[in-house]
């Protein structure tokens, strides 16, 4: 690890994109991300990185240069906003279908259509029931802060390679635009990266037979077969990738669940309820897919009640639900259109439910 | 050379058996750009991008490396593909559907970039795959199932030129329109793929082939009467030439 640096949200997962070896970077511009999309036009063609920037004419055709970079197996990765993230669902799920190694960044914003330029975590639907069409999944990380999002988004890279399945970064507004200090870890050696040639596009040299790759299968048993196979991975995705923090939640009579920028905000409003004699903690999942159920489910025996905060009118809400499983009353507070609550105005909410 | 060689499909072909109909000019095709990529000894490093459509199986009757995009989405992945391996040969094989309707944006954009990709454009004015629907090439009072009457140009406007369109953009360094119903064209068509490749391969831009092809199936006509329908009906409407040359004489 090297000093800290101040840097802003978008920047630094970029620059942690970069140091895991990134080199290929297609996007395009949208708020609140543009700074990412811009960072990586400067960076990527600087002479000790020599990579690749290019930005698309639109999400459409820049998850699409996503699948023919992913084809080659070498680490490529986008980023957009909520709107350009919906366009992108079509490549997402060919992307997922031909289980190549992707990284993508949606630093969410308010919505539905349009919406607004705020932060916002209404894409969590989108993100962990999967977005595009088909059985499959993405693994979503929610960072709380800069410095989580610099290590989740370095660790994206190998889990993309490790399951040959794209991974995605569920950033907010919030995050993408403040500044804090950050360090970022070592350049990765490509030499350590996983070995894709075996089934990637990089021309047989006239020494192999031809590599194909694609989510088609016109025989529905062999489509059945590859489904198997997806299958098959994401349980082992859920067995060994689940991350989650607790915070004060061995002695909690309440727990305050929320991911992301809300996770932060909840460790404040949990440290201030028990300054008033509450005995509060925050399980901040960390994977919102595959999501902690089970870490969850153990709290519900001891705790009374569960407190579930989002920038949404409820989405992770109903992971916690089925998480507790009826066992303890599940509370919600959101708030939506781009509108950050405060910690004052989260423990107001929560002093009236207890 | 042995007439038993001569007959030998091109080592570029998988051997995989074509899925298409009879008198349908893909198989022509899909040999031509197998024989010029065993002329230009570039199997090796060449990859492929196939469509949605009929040819959504094209990667598996070649011996390259491929994939098949989302449909119209081929330009994109390509451009995915060239620019993490610039060193290779990259084409697209794509339908009128797929090419001239929902993929207009990626394919308009490579050309624009001069993206070093070729694209083999197959234009039989009719979507294949999913039953003969009105494509945007379709002609003008040509009857499909989505334009039962006829197309007219009051609801659907006219056939979109293609080439015509991709010839403006700057990018492009090689652009012809052919047809493969003669010996003759079958002849001028290979000549065209292959200056389509070294429009690439001589990393000059964008080359684009737009052939002309037959659907008997979904013209409702027989593969000899699909023969004269195009000449008669397509060959005026889409006029057949060179429209970029960047390339040049010189091997």
């Amino acid at each position: 690890m090297a000093e800290k640096v101040m840097a802003k949200g978008t920047e630094a997962i970029a620059e942690a994109a970069v140091r895991a070896g990134c080199r290929l970077y297609f996007g395009y511009p949208i708020t609140p991300q543009s700074e990412l999309t811009e960072y990586m036009a400067r960076r990527m063609p600087e002479k000790d990185i020599n990579g690749v920037f290019l930005q698309a004419e639109s999400e459409v055709a820049a998850v699409n240069m996503i699948y023919g970079a992913g084809c080659t197996g070498h680490r490529v990765m986008t980023s957009t906003s909520s709107p350009g993230f919906s366009l992108m669902q079509e490549g997402m799920s060919y992307i997922a279908g031909a289980e190549l190694p992707s990284v993508f960044v949606n630093v969410v914003r308010g919505g539905p259509g349009l919406g607004d330029i705020q932060p916002g975590q209404c894409d969590y639907f989108q993100a962990t029931k999967g977005g595009g069409h088909g059985d499959y999944r993405l693994v979503v990380y929610g960072p709380e802060s800069l410095q989580e999002a610099v290590e989740l988004t370095f660790k994206s890279f190998d889990i993309a390679d490790k399951y040959r399945t794209p991974v995605l970064i569920l950033a907010d507004g919030l995050l993408g635009q403040m500044m804090e200090p950050v360090e970022f870890p070592e350049f990765n050696d490509p030499k350590s990266f996983a070995d894709h040639s075996g089934w990637a596009m990089r021309g047989t040299d006239m020494k192999r037979k031809p590599n194909l790759v694609s989510s088609f299968n016109i025989d529905p048993n062999g489509l059945e077969e590859m489904n198997h196979r997806y299958q098959e991975k994401y349980r082992k995705i859920v067995e060994n990738e689940q991350m989650f923090e607790e915070y004060m939640t061995e002695d909690a009579d309440y727990i305050i669940v929320a991911y992301g920028t809300m996770g932060r905000i909840a460790k404040s409003v949990a440290k201030e309820a028990r300054e008033k004699g509450i005995k509060t903690g925050v399980f901040r999942p960390i994977t919102l897919w595959p999501f902690p159920y089970e870490p969850l489910a153990k709290l519900a025996d001891k705790s009374k009640m569960f407190f579930a905060v989002e920038m949404s009118a409820g989405q992770m809400v109903e992971d916690v639900r089925l998480a507790v499983n009826g066992k303890k009353p599940v509370e919600f507070y959101g708030r939506t259109g781009g509108i950050v609550p405060t910690p004052n105005e989260i423990l107001s909410k929560f002093m009236e439910l207890i | 050379m042995p007439y038993i060689d001569k007959m030998k499909g091109p080592h570029a072909l998988s051997g995989k058996e074509f899925t298409y109909c009879p008198g349908c000019h893909h198989g022509i095709i899909h040999r031509l750009v197998a024989e010029v990529i065993d002329e230009l000894g570039i199997e090796g490093q060449t990859m492929m991008v196939a469509p949605v459509g009929c040819s959504v199986f094209a990667y598996e009757f070649f011996n390259v490396d491929g994939t098949v995009a989302a449909h119209g989405r081929a330009p994109a992945v390509a451009t995915g593909i060239k620019r993490a391996m610039p060193d290779k040969v990259v084409f697209t094989y794509q339908g009128d559907g797929d090419l001239a309707a929902i993929g207009t944006a990626e394919i308009i954009h490579a050309a624009n970039r001069g993206e070093k990709l070729t694209s083999i454009f197959v234009n039989n004015a009719i979507y294949g795959m999913t039953g003969g629907q009105m494509a945007p090439t379709t002609l003008v009072g040509m009857k499909t199932t989505t334009s039962p009457y006829g197309r007219k140009i009051e609801n659907e406007g006219q056939p979109i030129h293609v080439a015509e369109v991709i010839k403006e953009l700057r990018g492009v360094a090689y652009l012809e329109r052919t047809k493969v119903d003669t010996p003759q064209d079958v002849i001028k068509t290979k000549a065209a793929i292959k200056k389509a490749f070294m429009a690439q391969i001589n990393g000059l831009g964008f080359g684009m082939v737009e052939i002309l092809s037959t659907c008997p199936t979904n013209w409702g006509l027989s593969p000899v009467e699909s023969l004269k329908w195009l000449e008669e009906n397509m060959v005026p409407e889409f006029p057949l030439g060179v429209f970029v040359d960047k390339v040049g004489d010189a091997k």
